[in-house]
């Protein structure tokens, strides 16, 4: 067999790249996965297609981080609407004032240098 | 653990090694050969009978080969799984599975860390996640607090309810003297600590010590004919349900469902016929959560079950006898500590923190963020 030409995740980055909010999914589970993987963990199977996901999603749980140095900052696990869940921000409202249950909405994130990009929420309502 | 036997071995000699602060270049080595001296000493074998070593800890990548190389044992059955600080829970199910098998007559499970004198992020670097690390949670507490915000949301789980964790524990470690803490704490203390991850602050994390010590098992034979009365493993199970927080399938209920269900079968017994708890609480979250999945609370009702001092000395239910992870002592990878406390809660060594009447404890150990959970029943001779 050949090589896969692209890991998965070089292909989520490059989605993530052109502004889109990448995942796969598993048509023999009818299942999304995420994080991106060569195989579907309820089958076994090496079939999984890439979708894009609309970028809408819900606030599931979230902490404010206190660093020794600097501002405190929001983390936050994003229930996205297509059924995948994930690490993330909620930025453009102090970070005390995320909320479980917030609707919010995906954009990206380019910090720069060498960093990839990376996916960031923000309120709908603010939106 | 299917097919594990109940009372199938037996833990004859345990040991902490010097804990808190060590000595300057003192070996993660160092401390378990420190703890595997004492605790052989604590049951009368010597080390040449020793021909299992079960062994893990973040500062050597290949633990149980430095290990033989420094205690001159090539032949020694070896296992060095490592998932977090139940390690040493699952290596009781492995050393069991082991000693029946015959593949080891006596079985050394052990541990070193000198996390403190070297730095956390020396002692166990974290490896780069590209799903969670451009977020910069801080880990592990955050990984708990985005748990603790869930169980706060969906059970109304109160500051002061997580709070009263840590209170209890130190009230547990006021009567240990080995504990790290020495000082008394309250309710207003912990919420007014230095903020670390919400809800949490540092008085809700457990300590950065150093520290280490072994665990000896062998065959209940055996056991019978060495100083201290054994005690019997009753029953084991482990589940891992994931490693990075943010695929954990429910943030309010962890694999200790499973594996306390493994071992509460295997031992065939039930949350109400355990005289003594040792539950890993590297947060103030662990312990609520684990007494509602270990059955001795329902789901969402850890809060209320630990209020009023009901875990603390003199409570309903002795939980973290020996000061736990929050205020006793924590090298990284706490597991191994709670096997040690129980088996001296249940040979009636617990001193001033002594639970009268203790036959039976369970024992368990949480690796990672809430990802792998491992069980252990212990008893005397008296339930076996």
């Amino acid at each position: 067999m050949e090589n896969a030409p692209a890991s998965p995740l070089a292909t989520y980055l490059a989605h993530l790249e052109q502004g889109r909010l990448a995942y796969q999914f598993s048509p023999e589970a009818d299942a999304p996965v995420f994080f991106p993987r060569v195989i579907c963990p309820k089958t076994g199977s090496a079939n999984l297609e890439w979708r894009i996901s609309t970028g809408l999603g819900t606030v599931h749980a979230t902490t404010v981080v206190h660093p020794q140095q600097g501002g405190p900052y929001n983390v936050a696990l994003i229930d996205v609407d297509e059924g995948f869940r994930m690490m993330s921000r909620v930025e453009d409202v102090p970070p005390e004032q995320v909320r479980i249950g917030m609707r919010v909405q995906f954009r990206v994130h380019r910090p720069g240098g060498d960093e990839p990009p990376c996916p960031v929420f923000t309120p709908v309502e603010a939106a | 653990m299917r097919g594990l036997q109940r009372g199938g071995a037996a833990i004859v000699g345990v040991a902490e090694s010097d804990l808190g602060a060590v000595a300057e270049l003192m070996s993660p080595i160092d401390l378990m050969a420190q703890g595997i001296q004492r605790a052989l000493a604590d049951c009368g074998l010597g080390l040449r009978e020793v021909d299992g070593l079960f062994c893990a800890t973040t500062q050597a990548r290949t633990s149980a080969m430095s290990l033989v190389e420094y205690l001159g044992l090539p032949n020694a059955y070896t296992d060095s799984t490592i998932v977090g600080g139940s390690s040493f829970e699952i290596h009781v199910g492995h050393a069991l599975a082991a000693i029946s098998a015959g593949l080891c007559r006596v079985a050394v499970i052990t541990y070193g860390s000198t996390q403190r004198t070297v730095g956390r992020r020396a002692a166990s670097a974290r490896e780069y996640n590209p799903y969670e690390t451009p977020f910069k949670p801080f880990l592990p507490a955050s990984a708990y607090a985005l748990a603790a915000s869930r169980h706060m949301h969906q059970f109304g789980t109160t500051r002061e309810q997580l709070a009263e964790v840590a209170v209890a524990a130190r009230q547990w470690a006021l009567l240990n003297p080995a504990a790290w803490e020495k000082k008394p704490l309250t309710v207003a203390d912990v919420i007014a600590a230095r903020p670390i991850s919400d809800p949490f602050t540092v008085r809700d994390c457990c300590l950065v010590t150093d520290g280490g010590g072994a665990v000896i098992m062998t065959s209940v034979e055996r056991a019978r004919t060495l100083k201290k009365p054994p005690i019997y493993v009753l029953g084991c199970g482990q589940s891992i349900t994931h490693a990075t927080i943010s695929f954990m399938p429910d943030l309010t209920v962890t694999g200790a469902v499973e594996s306390g269900r493994q071992a509460y079968a295997i031992a065939g017994m039930s949350a109400a016929e355990i005289d003594v708890v040792e539950l890993y609480d590297a947060f103030t979250l662990n312990t609520i959560l684990f007494l509602e999945d270990l059955g001795f609370c329902a789901k969402g009702e850890g809060g209320p079950f630990i209020s009023g001092g009901r875990i603390a000395p003199g409570g309903v239910l002795p939980v973290n006898t020996n000061g736990g992870g929050l205020s006793y002592c924590h090298p990284g990878m706490y597991g191994l500590f709670l096997l040690i406390e129980a088996v001296r809660q249940l040979r009636g060594e617990g001193g001033e923190r002594q639970v009268a009447g203790c036959e039976t404890a369970i024992v368990h150990g949480n690796g990672g963020v809430l990802s792998a959970q491992s069980t252990v029943i212990l008893g005397t001779q008296a339930v076996l």
